[in-house]
């Protein structure tokens, strides 16, 4: 091959590899948009896998009352393990491709944030002008606002309030009152433990239904504002009256009242475990209500299962009525894809959801119930009256947290419940991850 | 052939269209990922210079003391149970099993070709205390002893990522070194025997120097995979309990992806790179030397 022939054959080829690479840098480099409208093509719904509850709703909504406007954008729902859901949030957030719909993270810091730079829309401007805001309960209303900075930025797909629900049967069976104070709870614990039923189940997979009991105690001992002072610099974890909290927790599992293994139960095996009668008790929010009115889970019957506040620290500022409350998973939806029919569907939610939630599942939203549909069990009622009646809520451990404290306080849990962590050494580890910039 | 490879021109045609995606996709993510160390931020909020302080902050982290201490630590052992184990499986092959070793090196190397998170489930329910007892914990149980909660503290859950690991990747490794080991001249073996070498002593001092490049370079292998395992750490254990079991790179994973601080999260991940290096450069001068010299 003469060199003249090889540099014509060659040429070609440069330009091709030229083409080729200046194709992948733009590829690589390029963004995919700036968060400017783009019309969906599908009501896309990212939650996490252990809620099933909202998933459910959502179904039944498509395929009833709200069956024109899944015509029009029909619903596609994926999900993530809730350990995973900040992380696939930061990155779908980056990329600017969120979904229409989306579960808001697990630290509402990662949803302000979200805020902030305009990823998400505003739902009470939004709801406003579709007509239908008051379709939200102002309960509900109230308690997005003071999570989110002031702002309604989820949808109340739950409306709960937290406690704990017990074995009324294994209860009577072993002569147990409804605990009121934290010490009776302690000695009715004791006595579960010592006639061979163990006292609590929780998911120490998961952390926080560990850290929950935590911050129960530190509200009923030290107030209603005690973690809004560690929040404001006014207090830290490591306070010994804050430590107190960790401590008095972490001496339920020195005892063995959760059982064995309990870094390795998950959320699902919790809820099992006390659904079976193979616990006593169990501290969760109402949306448990779900898995409580469903007979294919709940086989000690729904008749057996009773719910008490969070019991009072003898001596404490806290009072026994005043319910840690939240919104459960909050839902957002994206700015970006907000669009007209995007609004029907919203509109629609905020139009049947209460009810369609109500009526299949035994749940509470924080939309209103709309036509005449009744309780499905006792417990039901008797959450919703508890709401009804409650006077002041407060919130969770990790409410006023960063996604990082949120993250280790979490991760952390069941090391302290265990013994491998000292009450000391874990709310240290929270602090500084709080203290973190 | 070498009129074409002594023209410049087509040193270019050749090597460059190679060395244009190696450049996109290797050396330009490493500038770019050493330019956010001198950053705050992520893609959501944007990013802000913030000069060295992510590297005043690398030296102060506890966590990061500790992530560093577990890479290592887990590194170095998983890396000599690997090779151990692979050698000594290899041995077994070659003087024992002889031909008949196909089945076993099948079997063996069974665990290589399946998926990380699998075999990460697998001894989760192998060692798992609760909601049911796995068969280790029956085993126990059946002794007269008490179960144990494998991964409720950072040391017992270390030994059970360390057994899952070795047993994990040993067949790879004694396949390597199979390799090298038939290498090896029967004449040598033959003649070594006649000389009254026989057992330890032939594999003391004909077999191991004999295949010493082969062992120097599965050395190298594992140290390189092990000082980066993260997704054989994330199914078994997630890093826990608490940061227990965490190592350096899911620490990256966190605080880049979880914590949303990228320009830090890079920050470690310049850490893993220069550790890596540094593992490297001991390694390679190591086996620079002639190792057929005593």
């Amino acid at each position: 091959m003469s060199p003249r022939m090889s540099r014509r054959r060659v040429r070609p080829s440069l330009a091709l590899a030229g083409t080729a690479s200046l194709a992948l840098l733009v590829t690589a480099c390029g963004g995919s948009g700036s968060g400017s409208s783009s019309a969906p093509k599908e009501f896309g719904y990212l939650s996490v896998t252990e809620n099933t509850a909202v998933k459910t709703a959502l179904t039944t909504l498509s395929e009833g009352a709200c069956k024109t406007q899944n015509k029009a954008l029909p619903l596609k729902v994926e999900t993530v393990p809730q350990a995973s859901l900040d992380q696939k949030l930061q990155l779908l957030a980056g990329q600017d491709a969120l979904p229409v719909q989306f579960a808001a993270g697990n630290a509402p810091a990662l949803t302000k944030q979200l805020d902030t730079s305009g990823k998400i829309a505003d739902l009470e401007t939004e709801l406003k002008g579709l007509g239908v805001l008051d379709q939200i309960e102002p309960a509900a209303v109230s308690t997005v606002k003071a999570l989110y900075g002031g702002k309604l930025a989820v949808l109340p797909y739950e409306y709960n309030i937290e406690g704990i629900f017990y074995n009324k049967k294994l209860f009577s069976d072993n002569g147990l009152q409804e605990p009121t104070t934290w010490d009776a709870l302690v000695a009715a614990s004791a006595k579960l433990e010592g006639k061979g039923v163990q006292p609590f189940s929780a998911s120490g997979q998961q952390g926080w239904p560990l850290t929950r009991l935590i911050s129960d105690y530190l509200y009923r001992s030290l107030g209603p504002d005690a973690l809004q002072r560690v929040a404001d610099g006014k207090a830290k974890l490591t306070d010994p009256e804050y430590v107190k909290g960790a401590e008095e927790i972490a001496a339920l599992g020195e005892k063995g009242y959760f059982g064995k293994g309990l870094g390795s139960i998950d959320y699902d095996t919790a809820m099992n475990q006390f659904l079976t009668g193979k616990a006593a008790m169990f501290y969760m929010g109402s949306w448990a209500l779900t898995n409580i009115s469903d007979a294919k889970q709940n086989k000690v019957g729904v008749e057996n299962v009773g719910f008490m506040p969070f019991p009072a620290v003898t001596g404490g500022k806290g009072a026994i009525d005043q319910y840690p409350s939240n919104v459960g998973l909050g839902i957002t939806l994206a700015k970006k894809s907000f669009d007209s029919r995007t609004g029907d569907w919203a509109a629609c939610i905020a139009r049947n959801y209460g009810a369609t939630a109500l009526k299949d599942q035994g749940a509470i939203s924080g939309f209103k119930v709309n036509g005449d549909i009744k309780d499905a069990n006792p417990v039901t009622t008797q959450v919703r009256e508890t709401i009804g009646a409650s006077k002041q809520n407060v919130l969770w451990f990790e409410a006023l947290f960063n996604t990082k404290a949120t993250t280790v306080s979490q991760t952390n849990a069941a090391s302290l419940v265990s013994g491998s962590m000292t009450p000391q050494k874990f709310m240290q580890t929270v602090q500084d991850a709080l203290a973190a910039k | 052939m070498h009129r074409v490879l002594g023209d410049r021109r087509a040193i270019l045609i050749l090597l460059g269209p190679a060395l244009l995606v190696y450049s996109l996709i290797m050396l330009v993510p490493m500038v770019w990922s050493l330019g956010y160390s001198f950053t705050r931020g992520n893609t959501i909020d944007g990013f802000t210079g913030n000069g060295l302080d992510n590297f005043q902050r690398l030296f102060t982290d506890d966590a990061v003391r500790d992530a560093l201490w577990f890479t290592l630590k887990y590194a170095a052992v998983v890396t000599v149970g690997q090779v151990v184990a692979g050698y000594l499986l290899a041995l077994l092959y070659v003087f024992f099993l002889k031909r008949a070793s196909a089945l076993v090196r099948t079997l063996v190397f069974f665990p290589v070709v399946l998926p990380t998170v699998a075999v990460g489930l697998l001894f989760q329910k192998f060692f798992q205390v609760a909601p049911e007892t796995g068969p280790v914990n029956s085993l126990l149980n059946m002794v007269g002893l008490d179960s144990i909660d494998f991964f409720g503290s950072a040391g017992s859950a270390f030994w059970v990522l360390i057994a899952m690991d070795i047993w994990r990747s040993m067949g790879f490794y004694a396949v390597l070194l199979f390799a090298g080991l038939v290498d090896i001249p029967d004449e040598v073996l033959e003649s070594a025997r006649l000389d009254g070498a026989t057992g330890l002593r032939l594999v003391r001092h004909i077999v191991l120097p004999l295949s010493l490049p082969v062992l120097m370079s599965s050395l190298i292998f594992s140290i390189n995979g092990t000082l980066k395992a993260f997704d054989s750490i994330v199914a078994l254990t997630n890093g826990g309990p608490g940061n227990g079991t965490s190592p350096l790179t899911l620490y990256m994973f966190q605080t880049s992806f979880t914590y949303g601080d990228y320009g830090y999260g890079s920050t470690v991940a310049l850490l893993l790179t220069v550790v890596c290096l540094m593992v490297s450069l001991v390694v390679y001068r190591v086996s620079r030397r002639d190792l057929t010299e005593g």
